[in-house]
């Protein structure tokens, strides 16, 4: 190698580094260090005032075992995103697809299925709580005045977890609407034109053109939503305080992990409660990528 | 346009006109009621739909007694430090990821795809330790202090720059241009699109957190605008037209900067999601 060559590649290395530096730098000070810390936590009984740390090795693992409300938390999130993703996701398609055939004023329908993603949780988790209301809440009115029960929205375990969904959906169907359309554009409409010559209907395109070939999108859509729902906090929060009697019917893991390391001051018991959280995504998220072999089509 | 194809599109329309009203109604609803007497929000018979006096006096109130202009000036400076932060680092990063050869590339890519996957729950304690450490604890520092970097903009901005042609870069380095400037003049400007998603994804990220306000913030004067409905909502619990009125001040700025800014956030969605 040529002394010139030489300096030339050194040039790059050193700009490689110069440029990478604060990213990875900061990546590894607030993420990765902080990652072993939570592990090692973990193994730790915090206490007072944070000082004085005592290794009690698994205890909290046992502890966490023992625990009903952890296996509440876990029934609660994975419920709750059963109940979202799929109802999400189903309405976002739908929608889009509507939207895809060219509608009158297909711009000003996708602003306003966009609007409650961009308005903060906190907010529309009160306005939410007021409409859920149980003697002056408009939901309760309109079921009033159609004749039917009251539902007692927010204090009714058996129901609780359910209203909790709706503001999900609510909030994010117009997210995965706006993915899912734009999804559905790429697809040329050449396949669509051929089917018409070879007499197909509107459904056998929908299943046989527009499902395989949006595959990638909803895959896309339905991974990323599943770990959002995995990770519900502020909707839980602000809708139901520790007191409330749907309380246990409720509680998320993150809720969960968030009481006992900043409201309890356990950060080794909520670090651990931490560590089954990631457990749990990470199993989720094999299986998903497993199942998409299945049924996401790549041939685009 | 067959009879069949007009009905079509007419139940069509009906359809997305109903989704829109679930849509719009819980922000009607919120404003309506912000204007409201106690009395007024709370009557069932006869049902009150408009306030019959637009009561601007809820607005006043909670305002001053929650600082509602600190809260403003703590949110959007979080959201421009954040910001800032963000685009510069990460298209940095991004650039040499993308473009780059240099030792250690692939390991240090590795970390940016390691945070990507791991919650970020994970990383929550430690970060408070540390700001507490710092004896930063309600400041705005603190809230910026988890988005000094992003490992979600470090790996958009590097799809962004693997998609531009490399003639474009190798022209630039023939005609003499350091890697740096290359970089800055040259590069930086092809991928604004990814910029301005970037910018829309960080900001609305920062607005819409609770958590972390939450936890490092816990005095008022430091809250950001969502943290501070979380405590407002416990201080005033069933005056139902304040707590509107606080929403609506919550909300207003991000819904206005949504209208104007319409397209790009659209795209900004869509090119995330198609780059991932």
């Amino acid at each position: 190698m040529t002394g010139g060559k030489k300096k030339v590649k050194i040039n790059e290395w050193l700009w490689g580094w110069f440029l990478a530096a604060p990213t990875v730098i900061g990546l590894v000070i607030l993420n990765i260090i902080p990652a072993i810390q939570t592990f090692y936590l973990s193994f730790f009984k915090s206490g007072d005032f944070g000082r004085g740390n005592i290794f009690v090795g698994l205890e909290n693992y046992r502890k966490l075992i023992n625990d009903t409300q952890v296996w509440y938390a876990v029934r609660n999130t994975l419920l709750y995103t059963l109940l979202v993703v799929p109802a999400s996701v189903f309405l976002a398609a739908v929608i889009a697809v509507l939207l895809n055939k060219n509608i009158k004023g297909k711009s000003i329908y996708r602003s306003i299925y966009y609007m409650p993603v961009i308005a903060t949780p906190a907010a529309v988790t009160m306005v939410w709580r007021w409409l859920y209301n149980n003697h002056y809440g408009l939901i309760n009115y309109i079921l009033k005045q159609l004749g039917l029960n009251p539902v007692n929205w927010i204090d009714d375990p058996n129901v609780a977890l359910l209203s909790i969904a709706i503001i999900s959906i609510w909030s994010t169907t117009g997210y995965n609407m706006v993915l899912i359309l734009a999804g559905l554009q790429e697809i040329p409409a050449v396949y669509y034109e051929a089917s018409n010559i070879d007499g197909a209907n509107a459904i056998t395109q929908f299943f046989r053109i527009t499902i395989p070939l949006v595959s990638p999108t909803l895959f896309f859509v339905v991974t990323t939503s599943v770990i959002q729902c995995m990770q519900v906090f502020d909707v839980v929060y602000m809708m139901i305080d520790v007191a409330r009697p749907s309380y246990d019917s409720t509680v998320s893991l993150v809720y969960l992990f968030y009481n006992n390391s900043f409201k309890y001051l356990n950060k080794g018991y909520g670090s651990a409660i931490v560590m089954v959280l990631l457990l749990v995504i990470s199993i989720i998220t094999v299986i998903q990528v497993k199942l998409q072999k299945k049924w996401v089509n790549y041939m685009g | 346009m067959t009879v069949r194809d007009k009905a079509c599109r007419v139940i069509i329309h009906i359809f997305l006109i109903l989704g829109s009203f679930a849509m719009v109604m819980p922000f009607v609803w919120m404003v309506l009621t912000s204007f409201k007497s106690v009395t007024e929000a709370t009557q069932m018979n006869p049902f009150v739909f408009f306030p019959t006096k637009w009561r601007f006096e809820n607005y006043i109130d909670v305002i001053k007694q929650n600082n509602f202009l600190r809260l403003y000036y703590n949110t959007f400076s979080m959201i421009f430090w954040r910001v800032v932060c963000a685009v510069a680092f990460s298209s940095m990063a991004g650039y040499a990821f993308a473009r780059l050869r240099f030792p250690g590339r692939d390991f240090c890519f590795g970390i940016v795809l390691f945070q990507m996957m791991i919650p970020t729950q994970v990383f929550i304690i430690p970060q408070y330790l540390m700001v507490d450490k710092l004896g930063a604890r309600n400041t705005v520092f603190a809230l910026v202090f988890p988005g000094l970097v992003s490992a979600f903009g470090t790996f958009l901005m590097r799809q962004f720059f693997r998609s531009i042609p490399a003639e474009l870069e190798q022209a630039a380095r023939i005609d003499g241009c350091s890697i740096g400037q290359t970089f800055a003049l040259i590069m930086l400007p092809l991928v604004r699109s990814g910029l301005v998603a970037l910018s829309i994804f960080t900001a609305l990220f920062a607005f819409k957190d609770l958590m972390w306000p939450l936890i490092v913030n816990s005095s008022t004067d430091y809250a950001t605008l969502a943290s501070a409905l979380a405590k407002i909502q416990s201080a005033y619990t069933v005056k139902y037209n304040i707590l509107m009125a606080a929403s609506v001040l919550a909300i207003w700025p991000m819904i206005i900067i949504y209208f104007i800014f319409q397209k790009q956030f659209m795209q900004s969605v869509t090119t995330s999601g198609l780059t991932m």
